[in-house]
């Protein structure tokens, strides 16, 4: 018989149940009321910073969604009020009452708002809702251009909210009552360390004051922070981030118990006192005590669907190991970070230079390894939060020295049972008893099969190293002839100066090299601006588009695409394109580029065709290379109502900055003059929306099989900084991206992220941007129109022949018949009558 | 599919092109008899000829194709969906089904020279 699970709330972990328990439910014991406050289903409330960095709320949902499941029913807004435990019913807001053979408290916490006189001023916050975030962003716009922001809090929510204010473009101060940021995560090297890296992105820290009082200003919303000694700061805008309080009202109402610090109080198979009634998440306090975690809140979630379905799951503990990113920086703390096991000794490496802390707690013998902090540079948590509890097998100081003196463990050395995966409590032994029994080939598989990875993703390197383990590294290697990836090559064809494929693939691969490597480095050639693409022995390299500067059609005809920029023509080239097309029977249509293609061309035609086209000012659109295409606008404020900015001066300008520019693979590119965004500049790889202080500029969208919104890399930017950032952005992506790796997987790829990406382009933290902009520079500087350059050598023009012993006879198994108006490829059905009779109407 | 032509049925070597028309690891395409082929010089100096229509598409392309190898072999990928073919015996690498008919060369005085098969 089915019974009822109702679920008061709809947060992560409250999801995490209903999707555990439906699961693992395969004979619908249940159907599940779900019954959430908020407006929104489940989103990801730990990665809420992304939402203003131009992330969705449908990109933050989390998967999957519980509506396409006919036993769950989602009631959004419709929070429980209460509970009704005679009557095993509870009651939401609208008055609806609902029975229930089992209830489950996922209600969550609330923000603590400490009782300062002040603090329900306009302009003061929280930060936990996308409504919190909404109405934050409103009040940084409103103020405008030098906005003052305070955080209350300088533990790991105040300093997301730092960082997110700090995007917003506010000045942006955090007041923290303890001695050091983090307190509760790091220790006083570790909260140092990060205090610098903190104030190094011009984030004020005043740590070891106590908020005073807020007070308003003329316009009666906060104006000012007064701090209990010290000078008062300017705020025009507060967020509260000093903790939260569980939410266990609905408890207290119906005469459950609560803990003393608040937080419905549950035994370890998180049942309250009433047997039907169980409580998850910020809202539970496990034998007294409440986690402000997730992964903990997904642990209990586990324990309850188990339970549910008659399981004997008991909460294992949490692990309150920590890493995360803040402002840019890496933060990581586990196991006994403060070294309270008796006897324990600590190892400090720490570089102020380098921005680096890092610390081991190890035993007394030092063979055991208990926990540790890391910040600036946390790419060994993983694998050292494995190792905690296990024997040591290397010298505690080789793991702590910096890389090169000492080394990060082999995932070898940690033991089978320890947690890799802590979001979905995944051992390494199951890991890689999956790999080995499902022959699993890559991360994505280990992902999809153990749910390893897929939380916080900070054991993907561990899950790569597994791999490897296992006999399955994915090779790096290009292919056969390369064992190194594209942007090895790229390093070394920069470094060594190497010219020629042959050259590189005698001293750095093997054999010939073959129809992924050639391109490859002909495209890295091209990239460094060694000359034209057609040069010399380069001119083998290339495939079939880049080696007839033309695109390749089904029935071995080209097409020709001339750069128009930005979509700007006049109507004098309109008639030039439109009279080489009539005179060369050339089927024409409109791109989605805001260009022109002309289809149908025989090889032996393309020089003609192209020499009228150049006569008359065209150039190559290079619509057939993996290079820069076009640069998409709409008309803008030189004549749009709405329009604030001048798109299509601007676009035109991008344009002709990058036309040439050989990349990894494509590039598109738009520029909107105001916020309706008409040239679709958020689906390319770098758009630009106009704004009435200057551009945004959104990186790493594409259209295509894997469509892709362009997310928001900064805002309101002047022109100059604007075409700076969008040179770094693609000399960087050049650089590094894998082979055919378009912008947004790129940026997906690399370590860190969007944040590395900003800290790279924006903050210079490789120290290359210098070098990077130089190499836009030389890009610029070197562009040459490649059709005007081939029509000018007889050694390339020997190349546009049909047959190397009858130059000018065509193919004769090219046969176009008109539909439309205009010729097309005949189908096989069509030449057979063709070859047969006559007429038709074949054209060229 | 065709099969490599046998020996028996060619009775006339044609001349072609200089041999230094041929660049160098890269196809060209050639009317001989009739029949429009792809002629590849490789790294090694080598000839090699096979018909130039891609299976795969129909279309005569083969000659425009990328050069390299596989395992040793030397291949051509069509341009079109990038099907590797075996240059010294037309045969498909990416589908054992399929292969293209190959044609005997030689380089006589610096001429190319291609066996074309008698008949039709």
């Amino acid at each position: 018989m089915t019974r009822t699970l109702v679920v008061a709330g709809n947060g992560m972990v409250g999801h995490r149940l209903v999707d555990a328990l439906r699961a693992r439910d395969g004979v619908g014991a249940w159907r599940i009321v779900v019954l959430g406050e908020e407006p929104h289903p489940a989103y990801d409330r730990v990665g809420l910073s992304a939402y203003l960095d131009g992330r969705t709320l449908a990109e933050l949902s989390l998967a999957p969604a519980l509506d396409d499941d006919p036993r769950v029913e989602l009631h959004l807004g419709r929070p429980v009020t209460a509970v009704d435990r005679a009557g095993r019913t509870v009651t939401t807001r609208d008055g609806a009452r609902i029975g229930y053979d089992a209830l489950v408290l996922a209600t969550g916490s609330r923000p603590f708002v400490p009782p300062l006189q002040g603090a329900d001023l306009p302009g003061c916050f929280v930060y936990r809702t996308v409504e919190d975030l909404d109405a934050i962003r409103d009040r940084v716009r409103a103020v405008g251009a030098g906005a003052h922001a305070a955080v209350v809090g300088g533990g790991l929510l105040g300093l997301e909210a730092a960082g997110a204010l700090r995007g917003l473009g506010a000045r942006t101060t955090v007041v923290e009552f303890a001695p050091r940021l983090m307190a509760l995560q790091v220790d006083e090297g570790g909260g140092h360390a990060l205090r610098r890296a903190v104030e190094a992105l011009g984030v004020r820290v005043l740590s070891g004051t106590r908020t005073e009082r807020l007070e308003p200003g003329a316009d009666g919303a906060v104006a000012r922070m007064v701090p209990a000694d010290g000078d008062p700061i300017d705020a025009d805008v507060v967020v509260f981030a000093a903790g939260v309080r569980p939410r266990d009202e609905l408890a207290r109402d119906c005469g459950l118990p609560v803990a003393e610090r608040g937080g419905v109080l549950v035994d370890a198979t998180m049942r309250t006192a009433d047997p039907r009634v169980w409580a998850v998440g910020e809202c539970a306090a496990v034998e007294g005590r409440t986690y402000g975690l997730v992964a903990p809140g997904y642990a209990m979630a586990e324990v309850v669907a188990d339970r549910l379905l008659g399981g004997g799951a008991e909460f294992p503990g949490a692990d309150l190991s920590t890493k995360l990113k803040l402002l840019g920086v890496d933060v990581a703390s586990f196991g006994d970070a403060f070294a309270v096991t008796p006897g324990a000794l600590e190892l400090v490496w720490s570089d102020p230079v380098a921005g680096i802390y890092r610390k081991l707690v190890v035993s007394d013998d030092a063979r055991t390894l208990l926990g540790g902090v890391l910040v600036g540079d946390a790419s060994a948590y993983a694998a050292l939060r494995a190792l905690v509890g296990a024997r040591l097998d290397v010298e505690p100081a080789r793991l702590v020295l910096p890389e090169g003196s000492g080394a990060v463990p082999a995932p070898l050395a940690m033991p089978d049972r320890a947690t890799v995966c802590s979001c979905h409590n995944v051992s390494r032994r199951e890991i890689a008893e999956a790999i080995r029994g499902r022959g699993l080939a890559d991360v994505g598989a280990v992902k999809a099969c153990t749910k390893a990875g897929t939380g916080c993703g900070s054991c993907v390197p561990v899950l790569k190293s597994l791999l490897a383990d296992c006999g399955v590294a994915p090779s790096r290697g290009l292919c056969e002839h390369f064992d190194v990836s594209r942007a090895e090559l790229f390093e070394i064809v920069r470094a060594t100066g190497i010219q020629t494929f042959s050259e590189l693939v005698t001293r750095h691969g093997r054999g010939r090299g073959c129809d992924i490597c050639k391109p490859v480095v002909a495209s890295i050639l091209a990239s460094l601006g060694t000359g034209h693409v057609l040069d010399g022995e380069r001119a083998a390299l290339q495939d079939t588009n880049d080696h007839h500067l033309a695109n390749l059609q089904k029935d071995g005809t080209y097409s020709v695409v001339p750069r128009i920029p930005g979509g700007e023509i006049t109507p004098e080239k309109l008639l030039v394109i439109a009279e080489v097309a009539r005179d060369f029977g050339l089927y024409t249509k409109i791109t989605g580029a805001q260009r022109i293609d002309l289809l149908g061309a025989r090889v032996e035609q393309l020089p003609a065709i192209w020499r009228r086209l150049v006569d008359a000012g065209f150039e190559s659109g290079h619509a057939y290379g993996k290079a820069l295409r076009a640069v998409k606008s709409c008309v803008g404020s030189t004549w749009c109502r709405y329009g604030v900015q001048d798109s299509v001066g601007l676009a035109i300008a991008l344009e002709l900055r990058y036309r040439g520019l050989r990349a990894p693979h494509k590039i598109k590119a738009g520029v909107s003059g105001c916020a309706r965004e008409c040239a679709e500049a958020r689906g390319k790889d770098f758009g630009v929306i106009a704004t009435e202080q200057g551009w945004n500029l959104y990186l790493g969208g594409n259209g295509g099989f894997s469509p892709r919104h362009a997310q928001l890399f900064a805002q309101d930017l002047h022109t100059e900084t604007l075409v700076r950032y969008i040179d770094r952005f693609l000399i960087y992506y050049i650089r590094t991206a894998d082979r055919l790796q378009r912008t947004a997987p790129w940026i997906e790829s690399l370590e860190g992220g969007w944040d590395h990406l900003r800290a790279v382009i924006v903050h210079d933290t490789l120290g290359i941007c210098a070098d990077l902009d130089a190499a836009m520079e030389r890009h610029v500087a070197s562009y040459s129109d490649e059709w005007r350059d081939a029509l000018q050598d007889p050694d390339k023009l020997a190349r546009f022949t049909s047959f190397v012993n009858a130059p000018d006879v065509a193919d004769s198994d090219i046969v176009f018949v008109t539909e439309r108006g205009q010729p097309r490829p005949a189908s096989p059905q069509e030449r057979a009558v063709l070859v047969a009779g006559p007429t038709l109407g074949v054209a060229g | 599919m065709t099969a490599v032509l046998e020996r028996a049925e060619l009775d006339q070597w044609v001349g072609v092109c200089r041999y230094d028309q041929l660049l160098p690891e890269r196809g060209a395409a050639a009317l001989v008899g009739g029949r429009q082929v792809a002629l590849f010089r490789t790294s090694d100096g080598e000839v090699l000829v096979v018909t130039n229509r891609d299976p795969f598409s129909g279309a005569n392309v083969l000659s425009r194709g990328i050069v390299g190898s596989r395992g040793g072999v030397p291949t051509v990928a069509s341009p079109m969906y990038k099907q590797v073919f075996d240059l010294r015996t037309g045969r498909c690498l990416d589908d054992a089904a399929v292969s293209v008919p190959v044609l005997p060369a030689r380089v006589r005085d610096g001429v190319v020279e291609v066996a074309v098969p008698a008949g039709p």
